[in-house]
Parts: structure tokens; sequence; C-alpha cells
């Protein structure tokens, strides 16, 4: 069925390489969300889908057929802008029937077409609205029945939410899913925010500096980042990364002289291989016997708490606890060697333990 | 500034643009380079040939002592038409900016002279202060004063520049207001809260602020000055009394089109194309630059 | 509390000032236009427009004044001078910044060059080489000689790709994936919310082409062409003998229609003069 296949596309702007070659593949039904920083080539990459740009090198095959160097209304996709980009002087009903006229579509089907779309987000009321009448909510609504309408083999998500304040947004989010979900349209979408990229993907494909890091699900990117740049990127706020040495052959990871144990586990370096030792927030144990961080910081979030410590050397550590945690000016903490994550401080790349 | 997205394509925008530049070939490029050329040329008396004499219409035009004058009359000419428009527009719109009861009123009444011509500004002033028919200027006359346009240069001079600035005050009225209105309301408040009140906050908050409308003004101002002015000044007097408002377009036409003088016609024309391109790259420079970028 | 409102009123005495020192004049053409043109000739001129006399309307448009024809045919030459002229314009423009704005071809700047250098050339500093292309070109005394070469505008030109270049890329993206060429962007994007930049343009320009003056001087000297503006200078040019009231009945009938315009059309054409920057 309507799958999507990427193989090694790159995509230059004079000598500025900004895709640095992207293969991925897309099953049926399948909604995969990209997520990076801004700059790191994930809008490129969607474009290049679109056929709004034009690759480098590689190819692009919607449902195995080559598209790669086809006219963006000929692939048949449909896509949903950031700033929605509606026809200001159509109204609703007009701005969602334009692609289906434009095919030549009978009166009667863009009709039923647009009657169907605009139920399932429920814009009934609203069809003979011009955009301006609309809120950020409805026209987001709109945006999505243009797309809707179109009955497209590929639905391509560009930020769709960013323009949304934070409540609607939520709810957006939510109703995307639900959508996606009802309509098993394989979707591309493409944002920054790691909320949205966790709660919507089926899976992730985390980019940097136009190199995919990571593709997996999102409990996987967030429980075995690939790398300690996915490992600083999702999650809020980002784990504690902090420089060792490993020792006692692959055992222990020495910090600051202090030697933390990695439990029953036991990594293949050879001992004074220079790691990076990562922690989220809310593993880090607080712990009498433990290593002591002078508090900088105490940030109330209601329900729970972020502590934020650092040591004279420039060190830093969050901590994330449960609102009303005993606290003095500073903290003894531990690292629970079961929530530890390694990786290769050369490289960045994760370190997995041979047993 | 450019668009990320374009449309592929060669031939349709050349279709597209074509028409436009075709005109503006024919009609503005070639005859602008045939007024180079022939600013360089000389014909004989009998009009039968022409010889290339490089610079010399230039090294006549500027020895002549009526060129020259009229270099002087016509920059005095520009500077008094600029100053009284734009003065009496500054004010106008000062006052029509605050929160005066009948605004809009005002600002209707003071923008329709934008619709009259240079050539019916001159001809409106003229039944009104005509020395014999004139209610203005009759009334001068019975009075005692010798008012005579058509007599007196320097009374014609100051019609023909009243006539003008008349005309232009609407169009920098809409300007400045524009102006005016775009200063974020709350700069003037954080002045109001600081103590600055009345004149001084006009002049050390509100006019800084305006000064890009200023400067703007000031080169549209001096062009029409120079060049849109020439039905004014033609229909009042023709350039008269002798040479009193003989302004240089004025006298492109009369030495060009009445006297049939070709070549210093046209080294004048070339001497006004380099005024208006410096008053245009001055423009260009310091304000238009997003227009064109 | 007297003084206080006293301070109060001098805006508006000024702006009331100013308003009537811009009106007299009119006022003057149209009060003197009803009245008996030799006590006009005298200096007797009343401030009180007389209704008896308002036939000269009827008289100047229909059998015109000494030294000039009727003034229906002047106004109907300027009409049609200003509406072609205008629309042209626009006609010419909009695709012309279309293509430069929308579009990458070669020679794109140079073209635009070329057009935003227009801008620099008024005829006033070309007078005798256009005079003889136009004549070569045989459009002497000819209403396409009087209309066609004005057509060409870097004014508009400008205005129309400064509006294009804000429009955001998406828009351009959405309609590409929703199948429309370049063509159909044009007519069922473009050109629909250009409306307004459309209207404040051909107040503009319609202004433009109705105050025409050294132009059609230079190019139409067949008194057939004459303009209304043409008309009136001609009118009181000739000083003895001049039926003072039927001249300011022509003046009145020709700032009629391009103030209307003006009136009309404020609000766009305040907006579209203003956002434009020329």
């Amino acid at each position: 069925m309507a799958g999507l296949r990427l193989e090694g596309l790159r995509k230059s702007f004079g000598a500025n390489e900004i895709l640095k070659g992207v293969d991925l593949a897309l099953a049926d039904g399948e909604m995969l969300v990209i997520v990076g920083a801004s700059g790191c080539g994930k809008s490129t990459l969607l474009r290049l889908v679109a056929g709004l740009e034009s690759p480098t090198a590689g190819r692009i095959l919607i449902d195995d057929q080559d598209v790669t160097g086809r006219d963006p209304s000929a692939r048949d996709i449909a896509m949903v802008f950031q700033n929605y980009a509606l026809y200001p002087h159509m109204s609703v009903f007009d701005n969602m029937a334009y692609g289906l006229k434009i095919r030549g579509l009978p009166k009667s089907e863009i009709r039923a077409k647009v009657d169907a779309a605009s139920s399932l987000l429920g814009l009934d009321a609203l069809l003979d609205r011009k955009p301006r009448q609309l809120s950020g909510g409805q026209r987001q609504r709109v945006a999505m029945g243009r797309a809707i309408v179109r009955d497209p083999k590929l639905f391509l998500f560009d930020e769709p939410l960013s323009n949304l304040d934070a409540k609607l947004r939520v709810q957006m989010r939510g109703e995307i899913r639900r959508l996606q979900r009802r309509l098993r349209v394989t979707s591309l979408y493409v944002t920054h925010d790691q909320v949205e990229a966790m709660t919507l993907g089926d899976r992730l494909l985390v980019m940097h500096q136009g190199v995919p890091v990571q593709l997996a699900t999102p409990t996987e990117v967030f429980e075995r980042p690939a790398d300690t740049y996915v490992a600083g990127f999702i999650g809020s706020p980002a784990m504690n990364l902090l420089p060792g040495i490993l020792g006692r052959n692959g055992t222990v990871v020495a910090v600051e002289g202090t030697e933390i144990p990695l439990g029953n586990r036991r990594f293949a370096r050879p001992d004074g291989h220079p790691v990076t030792l990562g922690i989220r927030p809310e593993h880090v144990a607080l712990d009498p016997a433990g290593t002591s961080w002078p508090v900088e910081v105490v940030e109330l979030l209601g329900s729970e708490m972020l502590v934020h410590a650092g040591r004279a050397d420039g060190a830093s550590l969050t901590l994330r606890l449960p609102n009303g945690a005993a606290l003095s000016d500073t903290v003894r903490v531990s690292f629970p060697a079961g929530q530890l994550h390694l990786f290769d401080r050369a490289t960045g790349l994760r370190l997995e333990a041979v047993a | 500034m450019e668009r990320r997205t374009l449309f592929p394509g060669r031939l349709l925008p050349a279709l597209l643009i074509l028409p436009q530049l075709a005109l503006t070939v024919v009609f503005f490029l070639w005859p602008a380079l045939q007024a180079i050329k022939s600013s360089l040329e000389r014909e004989d008396a009998f009009g039968t040939s022409t010889e290339f004499v490089g610079l010399e219409n230039f090294a006549d035009l500027f020895s002549d002592p009526l060129y020259v004058a009229a270099i002087g009359r016509t920059a005095l000419f520009c500077v008094c038409v600029t100053a009284l428009a734009m003065g009496v527009a500054l004010l106008l719109a000062v006052l029509a900016d605050t929160e005066i009861r009948g605004r809009a009123f005002y600002r209707t009444m003071l923008i329709w002279p934008y619709a009259v011509a240079p050539a019916m500004a001159a001809v409106l002033w003229v039944l009104m202060v005509h020395p014999q028919i004139g209610l203005v200027g009759a009334w001068l006359n019975r009075i005692g004063v010798a008012w005579d346009y058509k007599l007196d240069g320097t009374q014609a001079m100051a019609l023909v520049i009243v006539a003008a600035a008349w005309k232009q005050v609407s169009y920098n009225f809409i300007f400045f207001l524009a102006g005016l209105q775009a200063i974020p309301k709350t700069i003037v408040e954080a002045a109001r809260i600081d103590g600055s009140r009345g004149f001084h906050r006009f002049r050390t908050i509100v006019l800084p602020l305006l000064m890009p409308t200023v400067y703007f003004l000031l080169v549209v101002d001096l062009v029409y000055a120079a060049f849109d002015t020439f039905a004014t000044v033609y229909a009042v007097n023709g350039g008269g009394p002798g040479q009193s408002t003989q302004t240089l377009v004025l006298k492109v036409y009369l030495d060009g089109v009445v006297n049939a003088n070709i070549g210093s016609s046209s080294a004048q024309s070339v001497v006004l194309m380099a005024g208006v391109i410096v008053l245009c790259a001055v423009q260009f420079r310091y304000l238009g630059r997003k227009a064109v970028t | 509390m007297m003084r206080s409102r006293l301070v109060a009123l001098i805006p508006h005495a000024v702006l009331i000032l100013a308003v009537l020192l811009f009106a007299f004049p009119i006022w003057i053409a149209i009060a003197g236009s009803t009245q008996d043109s030799a006590a006009i000739a005298r200096g007797d001129i009343s401030l009180i427009p007389d209704p008896a006399g308002l036939g000269v309307y009827r008289d100047v448009l229909v059998n015109g004044s000494a030294g000039a024809g009727p003034v229906w045919r002047a106004l109907l030459v300027s009409a049609g001078m200003a509406l072609v002229i205008a629309l042209g314009k626009i006609a010419l423009s909009l695709p012309s910044a279309y293509a430069v704005t929308f579009f990458r071809f070669p020679f794109r700047m140079t073209a635009f060059w070329l057009i935003f250098l227009t801008l620099m050339l008024p005829v006033e500093v070309r007078l005798i080489p256009t005079f003889q292309v136009m004549s070569s070109l045989d459009l002497i005394n000819s209403f396409t000689g009087l209309t066609i070469p004005l057509v060409a505008s870097a004014t508009a030109t400008l205005l129309f790709r400064q509006t294009f270049l804000t429009l955001p890329d998406e828009l351009v993206e959405a309609a590409r994936m929703d199948g429309a060429g370049p063509l159909r962007f044009l007519k069922d994007i473009i050109i629909p919310i250009s409306g307004a930049n459309i209207a404040a343009l051909f107040v503009i320009l319609f202004v433009y082409g109705w105050n025409q003056y050294l132009w059609p001087l230079l190019v139409a000297t067949d008194p057939k062409l004459d303009t209304v503006v043409i008309g009136i200078v001609k009118m009181i040019g000739v000083d003895t003998a001049t039926e003072w009231n039927k001249v300011m009945a022509t003046a009145v009938l020709a700032l009629l229609p391009p103030v209307a315009v003006v009136l009309l059309m404020q609000r766009w054409f305040v907006k579209g003069l203003t956002e434009g920057d020329k």
C-alpha cells in the first residue's frame, strides 16, 4: 500500500550541505515524527518529500513509485503548514475545495468531500467564513481539512502546532493523533517540540546537523538514546551528562575521583577510557552517604521541584524531586546503577554493556 | 530579498514582462540615449548635417549667463516650494493627529487638493489673484498695492511658488499623518511619564522618529518642484514676465520645442537627467533600499 | 478654566483656517462661474453663487467658449486618457512584478532595473528625442500616442513587487500542492488578494493621467485631442474678451472627476500611497 521510502537523500544549497544522506522507510499508515533543533535539516527533508525542493542526490519513492522528479501536485500528497497558508480571500469551503476544483472533480463530489471533512473536523458552521474571521485553532482545522479532502497517499505536517497557544496545542495534538489513527494515512510530521514528538509518533527520527542520529519508537529513544545529542535533546529537563573515566575492568565510572558502580553491567572498553555518564534528573537519588553538591536554584513546579546544583569547577547537576523534599544548602546524592547511561566521550555514541 | 518558492519556467515570465519592457525601452530608454547623443552634437543652421562636438554644448550652456541665472532661479523656487509645502503640511498633520473632534472631516478637506493638476493649481490661483478679475488681486490694487504678476517678476515668482506649494501640501500631509500614526503610542506615553510636554516632546521624541518621512518627502518635493511644476509655471505666465519665472524645465521646453535649438536643449536635458539621478540615488541610498533590494 | 478652553480651540482654528484656505480658490471658481462675465471682468465678483447662472455649465459642455471647443469633448479625451493610462499601467505592472518576484529567468534583474530606471527619466528630461521617436512611429496627434507611452510604470511595478514579496512562501507552496500552476495562481490568488492595491493604484494613476499637461502639449497639437486641462490653460491664456464665467465653469468641470475619485476612494488611496512608499 502507500508507504514512503527515501534512499540516500542529500541536499546542498551551494557549498552548504543541509542533508547529508537520509535513508528511511515508512510502513503504510505509520506516523513518523522528525524532530531536531532548528537548522537540523528536518524542514528541508519534508520539503524534498513534498517536491518543493529537488534533492542533490537520492530517490524518493511513494507507494514504490519513484516521484523524485515530479511536481508537488503530481505526488498525491497533502501538506499542513505552520502558518496554515490559507487563501485569505477564499471562504473555508473554497479553501478546502480549491485543490479538488483544479483537479476537475464534479461539483457534487467536491461538495460531498468537503462536507465529510468539515463534519469530521467540526467545521460545519464555519464553511462560509473567511480565514481572518477564524481563531488560530479553527484555521489549523481548515488547513487539516484542506489536506484531508484530497484523500492523499501521504500527509506532511510542517510544525503545524507552533503558532498555537499552549492549551490549544495540547488539544490539537490529541485531535491530530486521533484523526491520523482513524484515517490511517502515512504521515511525516516535523517538529522541534519533543513533547509533540513523543506523543504523536509511532516512531521518531531525531536529526542533528543534517544527519539522522536515531530512528526508533518514542520509548526506545527516551530509554536508550543513541548518543549524547539525543540524550540531551529528548527529555525535559535534559539528562545530566558528566565526564568520567571507565575503571575496574569496565564496571565503574570515576567522576571527579568518586567511583560510581555500574551494577552488574560490564562495558568492553579498556580501563581509563574517557566516557560520558548520563542520568535523568528524576533518577538522581538523595542519599546521606552520597557525594555532596551545593544547591544553586530551586524551581517549584507544583507537584514536584527541580533542584539545580553546581560545583565550583563548573560541573552541574539537576534533580527532580517530589515537592516538599527536605533540602539544605547542599544535597548529597547517589546515582542508582540501573538508571545510568554510558556514552563514549570521543564519539558521543552510546555504549552498551556486554553482559 | 528573494522568495524561497518559485515557479519553474522561463518563457512565461518573459512574456509577462515583455510588454512593459518594450514600452520602457522604446519610449524611455531610447529617447534618453538619443538625448545624450544629440547633447554631444551640433546641427548646422539648415539642419542638413550634424557634427560631433564633444562637451561643447555643455561648455556653452554653463557659460551662458541666462542658463546660470535659470539654475539659481530654479534652486530658489525648489527650496521655497519644498519648505512651504512641508512646513504647512507638518503643522496641519500634527494638529490633525491629536485626539481632536472632526478629525475625519479635516483630513478629507485637506486631502482633496491631491487631485488638482499642477496646471489647474495655476488656473485656480490666477482666477483668484488676477489683477483685474481676481477677487484678491483686484482688492490688492484697490487698497493701493501695485499687484500685477504679469508685469512684476518678483510677484510672479511668489505666485508660482505659492500655487505650486499649495497643491503639494496635501501629498505631504498624507505622508506626515501616516508617519505620525506609525509612531507607537507607548513611546509618546513614556515621554509623557518622563515629564516631556508640548513642543519639547515634539522636538525630542516625535520629530526624530518622523525623520525618515521628512527625508522621503524632501526628495519627492524637490523632484516635484523641479519637474512637475512645468505646467504650473507655464500656465501662469509662460515663464515670464521676461525670464523671471523661467525654471530649467521651462527652458528645456522653450529652447527645444519653441526655438528648436536641439543641441542646447539636449544638453539641458542631460543636465536635468543627472539631477534626477542624483536625487534618486540619494533617496535610494538612504530610504528606498528596502523597496528595491 | 476659560483659558484652557481657549487653548483647546487653537488646533481647530488653525485647521479650519487651512481648510478654508484650500477650499477658497475652488469656491471662487464655483461662485464666479454662475455670475455675469462682464461683472467679473470689472472685478465685481461675488462670493455668493447665483443659481440663475447655472446654465453656464450646459453652455460650456455643449458649445464651449471662445478659443476652445465644447467641454464634453475635452472631458471625454481626459477621461479616456486617464482610464487607459490607469488601467494600462495596472495591467502591465502586475504581470511584470509577478514575473520578477515568482520566477527566476535570465536577465531578470536587468529587466527589473530597466523598468526601475523609468522613475529617473520623466518626460521633462527627454522632450525632444521622445518627440522624434513619437513622430517616427507616426504617433503624433493620435490617442494612442497620447496614452500608450505613459503606460509603462515603475511605481506600480515596485508597489506590486513589494506586496508580493511579503506574501508567505507557504501560500505559494499550498497552491502548488493543490495543483495550481503559475497562471492559475496569478488568476485565482494573486489578483484577488491584490484588490486593495489595485484600487489604490487606480486612484493614484487616474489622477496622474487626468492631470497630464506637458505630454499632451508635446504630442497632440490637434484641438480635437485637447484634454480639459490643456483646454483651460488655453482659455486663460487669451486675456482679452475672455468669458470668465465660462472659464471658471470649465475649471470646476475639470476638477470634478479626479477630486471625486480621490474622495470616494480615500481609504484605499491613502493606504496604498503611504504603504507603497513610491
